[in-house]
């Protein structure tokens, strides 16, 4: 019986035990890494940079440290703007995908309930399909002979050719049409459960539809305008696809100073340290996002 | 409940919305039909390109890696995932718990850059040759947290009482398990798998970085291509992808629809 | 038949069921709190309570899903300790019904008899058995999700039935059917009850329903009972104020203990002239003790005449409300005292001359045999 129970606990034990270890071996211990090289010194070989840990030396390993990259990065303003510049255009993509994408789920939330599930599934489909190509399929949109500037040229609004392409203006473009259904969906989640007779009554008490959209509705919705915020901000903060192919160079971002820093410059400690300052950026609206999600998955209960 | 009422704002945003969300997929797909060299100038129909596009032997094995890669990573991730939700849906306060839920939020907002960046030093500390396995396992990180969250929230949902049912009418925990949790939460775990699936597919940056010798997928050889201008023999692909995508998600609509006509039929 | 069976008034008989000085503690609340309860073979028995009394906790100990942090339970000589839910001889029927929606109507009632590895023949036998038991003989293809209310409680309690447990736990078993079904089903559990010599043990926050169904009732509150004893009983002689409001409608009269004249105690009280008489021979009182008298409104009469002289227990007022129900018509009568009594009055018949109106002066009058002294 001892032995059996033993047993029993020792396999229901795995159940966390093998994820987590998994987690922690893939997901943390790289990061620590990431930590360690981040102030290390670069090195002419290959890896490009000074052994990661060797057991015989360890007061030597704490010596080697310093922080050489991070003081780097302060000196060189570059990195600087494109982290302000990240947060910036990350900032007002995500008000740009509040304000495009609560009229598209108030609409589906609104919707007969025989739609509803068509609709999800139709803001969903395009996610289903490449990322890379969706963003590819701009290029050919958004290129000075492109077809939006020929759609535009033929019904005369304009004669000149349109130079949006590798302007922020095409970052924008690209994260807002990428990063659409994870805005879209948790406002669903959160208008669709909402109780129509509540704005009924705001209107009967007297309030305007515009008043009672202020005052009902927006509040309600609030958790989802919260997770879909987060769920847009987080990622476009690090986004390196989007500004790469449609921003061109003038367009800065940190993270695709990360990728240019390891596969141009090939210096892997730099690039660590963009990655920690990157995290830094992030750790705050990372921490609160996965709040969100486990008050709303508890809430279950 | 009162009738939902649709407004004409309502029906224009939904109307502009989708349009945004499908005409720039749609012009792919038919500019892939393009005859002319010249992707933005129409030049007829064709479907010229398609050829080109299977004789490329590179972008063929860099599709056979993309397929291999994301189905291992795919299955690995559905297993870890499925194990992690039961963790975080039915274990309760366990040691630990709090870091364990951190480390399964934040892959899935992490910029991919620094997933990628980190994994790619550890495989080179621990002297790991970047290969297959690296962007396998790299990837298995990645999806496995997404299939938690989506098998988590059903179990969330799920009636307790029914393992409880199970427990009182005589079977033991495992067969519970297998006999009733299982074949419930098991929509769950195929949707779970999908997204992996699919994200495997999808993912250049973790990819990138992971990268070995013999081991280019897809999107590293799509995005090498575009960075040296739009190929015609790109979307052709694309529209190929494309059309999977969707007739895959059509058919599993319809399956799944067609399982609870006939279930009520039966009841007839 | 039922009148004979009262295995609990014997001093030697032998429980099936113990729970000795059981204590069950989640975190800080305690959800029983050092309870001992025995209930014997055959028995159909309640346990009544308002929700978060502890009655639930302590079914699901019994099932095993609960561990209770002290004391024991036993089922007849087998200590319960360490024995996992699906070990016991006990079947629940789920407050949820918990059917398996992946598994037809007939799969769901072989459920268990598969987990004791009964041969296939003998299933089916058991299931056909079980399916004329509770008359769903036709629908056994069917899906949980195809059944009516009422259909999926008959399914959860042939599952719960089929391995012919020791004793069935009922966890709320009419609480999602509609009036009228419920009453029915209630006499039907009554009749497969006995048909089957089964235990019951059922858990349940309605008073009309322990009533109707139990041989005893164990009235709890915050993880204590208060009072187990038959339906009769409990309301005729409730132990303290909670049980005689819980169960059914009281008039709750405040006072002092004056004495104790020719074996009927006397109550002072500010609600009568005169002090009222009650006959509970079985308190042991003293004088100058507060006390509540306890008078149910079907036991009070109401008239517009005044009694006469040598009446006792008379109260006046007026009438404050009167709401007609059909069977019974209820009074609300303003005491002087501001105090409001419910009186209830049969209609035996279909026409009353003169009736009671309205802001009419009257007497509220009852027999001292009526009340039950409460020490507060």
């Amino acid at each position: 019986m001892t032995d059996r129970t033993l047993t029993r606990r020792l396999s229901a034990g795995l159940v966390p035990a093998v994820p987590y270890l998994w987690l922690g071996v893939l997901f943390l211990v790289p990061f620590l890494i990431v930590l360690k090289i981040s102030l290390s010194d670069p090195a002419v070989a290959q890896p490009p940079y000074k052994p990661v840990f060797e057991w015989s030396d360890i007061a030597g390993f704490f010596s080697a440290l310093d922080f050489e990259n991070f003081i780097l990065l302060t000196e060189d303003d570059l990195y600087f703007r494109a982290t302000i510049s990240s947060v910036r255009i990350a900032a007002v993509s995500t008000l740009l995908l509040l304000l495009v994408g609560f009229p598209i789920a108030y609409g589906m939330a609104r919707a007969p309930e025989r739609y509803r599930a068509l609709l999800v599934a139709a803001i969903i489909l395009p996610f289903w399909t490449s990322f890379l190509i969706r963003i590819y399929a701009w290029v050919a949109i958004l290129k000075p002979e492109g077809l939006l500037t020929q759609v535009l040229v033929a019904i005369g609004l304009i004669s000149e050719p349109l130079d949006i392409l590798n302007t922020e203006t095409a970052v924008y473009i690209g994260i807002v049409y990428a990063y659409l259904p994870f805005m879209v969906l948790p406002l669903f989640a959160t208008l669709e459960k909402m109780d129509d007779t509540l704005l009924e009554a705001a209107l009967d008490l007297g309030s305007t539809p515009w008043r009672s959209f202020w005052t009902i509705t927006v509040p309600l919705a609030m958790p989802g305008i919260i997770a879909g915020s987060l769920l847009c901000f987080i990622p476009a903060v690090g986004e390196f696809v989007i500004p790469d192919l449609l921003g061109g160079s003038e367009t800065l971002m940190i993270g695709r100073q990360l990728w240019s820093e390891f596969f141009s410059n090939r210096d892997w400690p730099l690039a660590s340290a963009v990655a920690i300052l990157l995290l830094i950026v992030l750790v705050v609206p990372i921490v609160i996002y996965r709040d969100v999600e486990a008050r709303r998955l508890e809430a279950h209960r | 409940m009162t009738m939902r009422r649709l407004s004409v704002f309502n029906v224009t945003s939904l109307v502009i919305g989708f349009a945004f969300l499908y005409l720039p997929i749609l012009l792919l797909v038919i500019y892939s039909f393009n005859a002319s060299r010249l992707v933005t100038v129409w030049g007829g129909f064709s479907t010229h390109w398609y050829g080109a596009l299977f004789r490329n032997e590179a972008l063929m094995e860099a599709a056979w890696v993309t397929l291999r890669v994301a189905f291992l990573s795919a299955t690995l991730a559905t297993l870890l995932g499925t194990l992690a939700a039961l963790a975080l849906a039915r274990y309760g306060r366990f040691p630990g718990r709090t870091l364990f839920t951190g480390m399964v939020y934040a892959p899935m907002v992490m910029p991919e850059v620094i997933t990628g960046l980190s994994l790619l030093l550890f495989f080179v500390a621990v002297g790991f040759d970047r290969g297959f396995w690296t962007i396998t396992l790299a990837h298995t990180t990645l999806t496995m947290c997404f299939v938690t969250v989506v098998v988590q929230s059903r179990l969330m949902t799920f009636d307790r009482s029914l393992e409880e049912a199970a427990m009182d009418l005589g079977a033991p925990p495992l067969r519970t398990f297998f006999s009733v949790t299982l074949p419930l939460i098991a929509p769950s775990i195929v949707a779970g798998f999908l997204l992996a699936f699919t994200l495997s597919m999808d993912d250049l940056v973790i990819a990138s970085f992971n990268t070995g010798p013999g081991a280019t997928t897809l999107p590293i050889k799509i995005y090498s291509a575009v960075r040296l201008g739009l190929s015609p023999e790109v979307n052709a692909a694309s529209a190929i992808l494309i059309g999977i995508v969707t007739v895959g998600v059509i058919s599993a609509t319809l399956l799944s629809k067609r399982s609870v006509l006939r279930s009520r039929r039966n009841s007839h | 038949m039922r009148r004979s069976f009262a295995p609990w008034v014997k001093p030697d008989a032998k429980p099936l069921i113990r729970f000795e000085n059981v204590t069950k503690r989640f975190g800080d609340s305690t959800a029983v709190d050092h309870l001992s309860l025995n209930i014997f073979e055959g028995e159909f028995f309640c346990l009544l309570g308002p929700s978060g009394c502890g009655k639930t906790t302590l079914m699901r100990m019994l099932a095993g899903f609960e561990t209770p942090t002290k004391g024991t339970i036993t089922l007849g000589d087998q200590n319960l300790a360490g024995v996992p839910p699906y070990r016991r001889p006990v079947n629940m029927m789920f407050q949820s019904y918990a059917l398996f929606p992946h598994m037809s109507v007939e799969k769901n009632i072989a459920f268990g008899l598969k987990q004791d590895g009964m041969s296939k023949d003998q299933i089916a036998d058991r299931v056909g058995e079980m399916l004329r038991l509770v008359q769903l003989e036709k629908l056994a293809r069917r899906y949980p999700s195809q059944l009516s209310g009422g259909q999926r409680q008959r399914v959860a309690l042939a599952r719960a039935l089929a391995k012919k447990p020791k004793v069935l736990l009922l966890d709320e078993p009419l609480g999602a059917l509609d009036k009228k079904l419920r009453e029915e089903t209630q006499f039907e559990l009554m009749d497969i009850q006995h048909e089957l010599h089964m235990t019951f043990v059922v858990v349940t926050h309605d008073q009309e329903e322990a009533m109707t169904m139990a041989d005893r009732i164990a009235v709890m509150d915050h993880g204590r009972i208060v009072q187990v004893a038959t339906p009769g009983e409990i309301y005729e002689q409730p132990k303290t104020r909670f049980i005689a409001e819980f169960v059914g409608d009281v008039n709750i009269i405040e006072g002092h203990v004056q004495g104790q004249e020719n074996g009927l105690w006397r109550v002072k009280t500010s609600s009568a002239a005169v002090p009222l008489t009650i006959d509970d021979p079985d308190e042991v009182l003293h004088s100058g003790q507060a006390v509540a008298i306890a008078v149910r409104p079907e036991k009070m009469v109401i008239q517009r005449d005044p009694p006469g002289p040598s009446a006792i227990n008379v109260l006046t007022g007026e009438v404050w409300d009167i709401g007609y129900l059909g069977d019974w018509t209820v009074y609300r009568v303003k005491l002087a005292t501001g105090e409001i009594l419910r009186v209830t009055r049969a209609n035996a018949s279909r026409f009353v001359e003169n009736p009671i109106e309205w802001d009419e002066q009257v007497y509220v009058t009852f027999a001292p045999d009526a009340a039950v002294i409460l020490a507060e």
